[in-house]
């Protein structure tokens, strides 16, 4: 039994049908990759196990609970987060505030009024925030306006702030997107080292395959809004279906 | 102090001086000159210099901090009014416990109109919270007319009830506000060679509650509570998928500004103790977003400032008639003259609402961060000037 | 029933103008992006075009009629307009007469002109802006506008008559069967609503058939990517601006006749027009059209006596209870399109 479990799950846009049957056992502690090509319904999956969508049919359960009707804040809370395309920092506030609005949604949960407590005050926040920023190597930019950052700086600070959540699932859609291969490299030393140094499992939807092989240890295939093979990295290389649907298309 | 650090520690004792030494600064001309027009040292003007203040402070709560543009916040400053005036009607002419029912009336009724206006966010927003404010507006000059009293606007009688007061005084005629027995409306002059200084407790009331209201915004600004609004504003998207639920925080500092307006609208009442529908009427409502941008949206001071700014202008511009520009450029020839006042004739006296409708056009124009901004400007360019100067003066010594 | 068509009928001219300025708004919305305040401005600028045209005609010279006198003995001063001396007494007075419709031909240029000017001048800077920066920039802007008319022809309103021909009231019911009186209609209600009828199908037709309106309207789907195609968008938004700007000024032309055209009369049909935007779907053209008139209908429906003492006040308040049902109910509007101004 993994710890997100997707049965029979199917998503429906007018005429088109972006999601049929989707079945996906994600197991604790592994990184599990989805890949697929363009339109193959990885993003819509992606938006039904956050609560951006609500699928037609199925049901998806993260850690026996089901996900379904709740609102993404709600489903974030159960211990689900998610890293993003574009990443989503809080580009006006300071580094360090960006880091510390995580740790007050752990501390608090998704709504409390403190509105004349002192900052000062929040000693355990501060720390937290703080260690956190050093773990992401980003302590020197603590100060920094965060949209005034480079792209790969942007991510780093959105991994570490889906971290200080400690979530028990981290999703991430496409982290490299769009980086130099340098900043893509560091990413993926980056996830390595948060594998190594945390009880987490980690789903990732990825175009890179570099990427992918560098990190995961189970891969689901995706075409046409069904799930095409699941396997081991090294079974999924030389799947002649995968080939066909796939890499066939860059090859 | 006070749970502040020192920049905005100070920033408050600062506003603090100004305020209590407001009737001294703002009477700089003696009476007798010329430019004792210019003169804004008198009880009526520094009561609508603080009022407004609050009124804008608590707006900057919400538009400054969560970027939620409401335009139809007059309904609070109204809805504050009434309730303060019924006080006075049916309970005492004390000040305290209508200043108290207008911010409990006027919250609730954020509540309500929050409740719904915050269901939507954007454009949307702005609509639905002008929507609400134009329908209270409407309802009190029609079916609401028995709490309202239609056109006339509500005022105090000879027949009211009082139940703590009395209806009428010993002479007959209709008691004035007070705080526990001290008449707003008191003031003691201070004559001073040419100049009269007036020192008037309803102004001190206001000063000290507006002190008040600030400080406690700067203690909201500075919170968790705080940065979760600049949060909203910022990327709700990236606070909703951080586990945070954003509506009842933008709930929560709608609330919390509705209840500054209606602060602002019990301390006018408790001033001058009559309501009137306009109150709530949009160009109202616009005249506070004003107000708050004009000085500086999102900043501390900024409102302060922007409030202070227009109702200044707004009472010399009201004041200054054809008259008096002829007296100032009469150094001109006389054809000159007349042409240089026939220009600036539309702006002034009753022109001041086009003179504003200019001056907001050019503030989100050109200054979106208002006078903080400007200031700031400002001081950068001095700086780099006077670093230049150095740099000039060292650099051929090398 | 015949109580109802008299409510149909009398909600339909201003269905008409909030329809006419909804559908300004929502072009210059979809195509633009932005939300103009300064709309209803447009709208009472038109109506001040039919004003000052109706004071332009009158202007008139003096002379002295030696066949009549004052009361004093005098010789009697007699006013006789421009027009009347240059096209003869007859057509003179027709002209004066038909002042509002000719309106209509001296305010084409003037509106789509104005449109140009606040479209190049101001609003070309604000595409970029936040929208909370379009409503700043444009509410000041309506000030202003306002303003200015007020400066120029007072605080009053000032009444502007129809046509001698379409003054008075015909008979409606009689037509459909009803009793006599039961259904009296004014002439140009039911000209306005024709006229706006037209405008509406104008601009409609405009946008279907022509390559200019298909550019527009593709734009108004993806700017973007008509953008990539090397098609000048731009341009075609300013005129399309011109356009939406003309539309709300006719609307006031012809309404002066309805009502006597005062300087705020911009300000209280905007309110109610983007009202009308919102339940009709921000971005839809149809539904812009649409909830004009149904809201217009509604505000006529709840003025009526019998409605208004079952709940008292709910005239004043309908079109706003309406609006913000279907706010919560339908957030897209009655016929809003997906992904327009959503969050």
């Amino acid at each position: 039994m993994g710890i997100l479990e997707v049965k029979d799950v199917g998503k429906r846009f007018g005429g088109l049908q972006a999601l049929g049957d989707v079945n996906l056992s994600v197991a604790e502690n592994t990184v599990h990759a989805i890949i697929g090509p363009n339109g193959a319904g990885k993003s819509t999956l992606l938006n039904c196990l956050v609560g951006k969508l609500i699928p037609d049919t199925g049901s998806v359960m993260f850690d026996g609970q089901s996900v379904l009707g709740r609102t993404p804040f709600e489903i974030n809370q159960m211990g689900i987060s998610r890293v993003f395309q574009t990443p989503e920092i809080f580009g006006e506030l300071s580094v360090m505030e960006n880091m510390m609005i995580p740790c007050f949604a752990k501390r608090d949960g998704s709504f409390r009024m403190h509105a004349i407590e002192n900052m000062h005050n929040e000693k355990d926040i501060v720390e937290k925030a703080e260690a956190m920023l050093e773990d992401m190597n980003m302590a020197d930019k603590r100060h920094m306006h965060s949209s005034s950052m480079s792209r790969g700086d942007k991510r780093r600070l959105e991994i570490g702030m889906c971290l200080a959540q400690e979530p028990r699932l981290l999703l991430l859609d496409e982290p490299t997107a769009g980086m130099a291969r340098a900043d893509t490299n560091n990413t993926i030393d980056l996830l390595k080292q948060i594998k190594e140094e945390r009880d987490i499992t980690i789903a990732i939807i990825e175009h890179d395959m570099h990427v992918v092989f560098s990190l995961s240890e189970r891969i689901t295939v995706l075409a046409q809004g069904t799930p095409l093979v699941e396997d081991t990295p090294e079974n999924i290389k030389g799947h002649p279906k995968v080939r066909e649907a796939y890499l066939g298309e860059s090859a | 102090m006070l749970g502040l650090n020192k920049k905005d520690t100070s920033l408050l004792v600062i506003v603090a001086a100004l305020v209590m030494f407001a009737p001294f600064i703002l009477n700089p001309f003696p009476s007798d000159s010329g430019l004792a027009q210019f003169n804004a040292g008198y009880p009526d003007l520094m009561q609508r210099f603080v009022i407004f203040g609050i009124f804008a402070i608590g707006f900057n709560i919400l538009f400054g901090l969560t970027g939620y543009l409401s335009f139809g916040h007059a309904a609070f400053l109204g809805v504050g009014s009434y309730s303060a005036v019924w006080m006075f009607k049916l309970l005492s002419m004390n000040v305290i416990p209508a200043i108290a029912l207008a911010i409990v009336v006027s919250g609730l009724f954020a509540v309500l109109i929050g409740f719904v206006s915050l269901r939507r966010s954007g454009i949307y927003f702005s609509i639905l919270t002008l929507a609400f404010a134009q329908m209270s507006f409407n309802l009190a000059y029609s079916v609401l007319t028995p709490i309202t009293n239609g056109e006339t606007g509500l005022q105090l009688t000879l027949n009211d009830p009082r139940i703590l007061g009395e209806s009428a005084t010993a002479d007959g005629s209709i008691p004035v506000t007070s705080l526990f027995g001290l008449e707003m409306r008191s003031t003691y002059e201070m004559v001073v060679g040419p100049w009269a200084f007036q020192f008037n407790a309803g102004y001190y009331l206001c000063g000290i509650i507006m002190l008040l209201a600030f400080y406690l915004s700067i203690r909201i600004f500075r919170s968790p509570f705080g940065m979760m609004l600049r949060a909203i504003k910022s990327n709700q998207t990236r606070l909703n998928y951080t586990g945070l639920n954003p509506r009842p925080y933008a709930l929560a500092a709608f609330v919390i500004s509705g209840m500054y307006a209606g602060l602002a609208g019990g301390l006018m009442a408790s001033m001058d103790p009559l309501a009137g529908a306009e109150r709530m009427q949009w160009t109202a409502s616009g005249e506070v977003v004003l107000m708050t941008i004009l000085g500086g949206t999102g900043t501390l001071i900024g409102p302060v400032l922007g409030a202070g700014f227009i109702k200044y202008f707004e009472n010399i511009f009201s004041k200054i008639n054809d008259t008096v520009l002829h007296n100032w450029f009469s150094f001109m020839p006389d054809g000159l003259e007349d042409f240089v006042v026939f220009l600036i004739h539309p702006f002034i006296g009753k022109g001041w609402h086009l003179t504003l409708g200019i001056l907001f056009m050019l503030v989100v124009t050109f200054l979106p961060g208002g006078l903080v901004e400007g200031g700031q400007r400002i001081s950068r360019m001095v700086k780099k000037k006077s670093d230049d100067d150095t740099n000039a003066k060292t650099t051929p010594a090398e | 029933m015949d109580a109802i068509i008299l409510q149909i009928l009398n909600g339909l001219d201003k269905g008409s103008a909030y329809a006419l300025i909804a559908l300004g708004l929502t072009l210059i919305f979809g195509t633009l992006g932005v939300v103009n305040f300064a709309h209803g401005a447009l709208f009472m600028i038109g109506a001040f075009c039919a004003v000052t045209l109706s004071k332009i005609l009158n202007l008139s010279f003096e002379t002295v009629d030696p066949t009549q006198t004052d009361f004093l003995g005098n010789p009697l001063k007699v006013k006789t307009p421009y027009v009347m001396e240059w096209f003869g007494a007859e057509t003179g007075a027709a002209i004066i007469d038909w002042a509002v419709p000719l309106a209509i031909l001296f305010s084409i240029p003037i509106m789509i002109g104005i449109g140009f000017i606040m479209e190049r001048g101001l609003i070309k800077h604000f595409y970029k802006r936040e929208h909370a920066d379009q409503i700043l920039v444009t509410f000041g802007l309506a000030i202003v506008l306002q303003e200015v008319v007020k400066y120029f022809f007072g605080a009053n309103p000032i009444p502007t008559g129809a046509p001698d021909v379409f003054k008075g009231s015909f008979d409606f019911g009689v037509m459909l069967g009803f009793d006599p009186n039961a259904i009296i209609y004014p002439y140009w209600r039911l000209v306005y609503f024709a006229f706006s009828a037209i405008i509406i199908g104008g601009v409609f037709a405009f946008l279907q058939f022509t390559t200019f309106g298909m550019v527009v309207r593709a734009g108004m789907a993806d700017r973007e990517t008509v953008g990539l195609l090397g098609i000048n968008i731009d341009k075609r938004f300013t005129i399309m601006f011109g356009i939406a700007a003309a539309v709300a000024g006719l609307a006031g032309v012809m309404y002066a006749p309805i009502n006597s055209p005062n300087y705020h009369m911009g300000m209280d049909f905007l309110v109610l027009s983007f009202v009308v935007v919102v339940v009709g779907g921000m971005g839809s053209l149809p539904g812009a059209v649409l909830a004009g008139f149904l809201l217009g209908v509604l505000e006529s429906f709840a003025s009526m006596n019998e409605i208004k003492s079952l709940i008292p006040g709910i005239d004043q308040i309908i079109i706003y209870v309406v609006a913000i049902i279907i706010l919560l109910t339908r957030p897209r509007g009655l016929m809003g399109r997906k992904g327009v101004m959503e969050e």
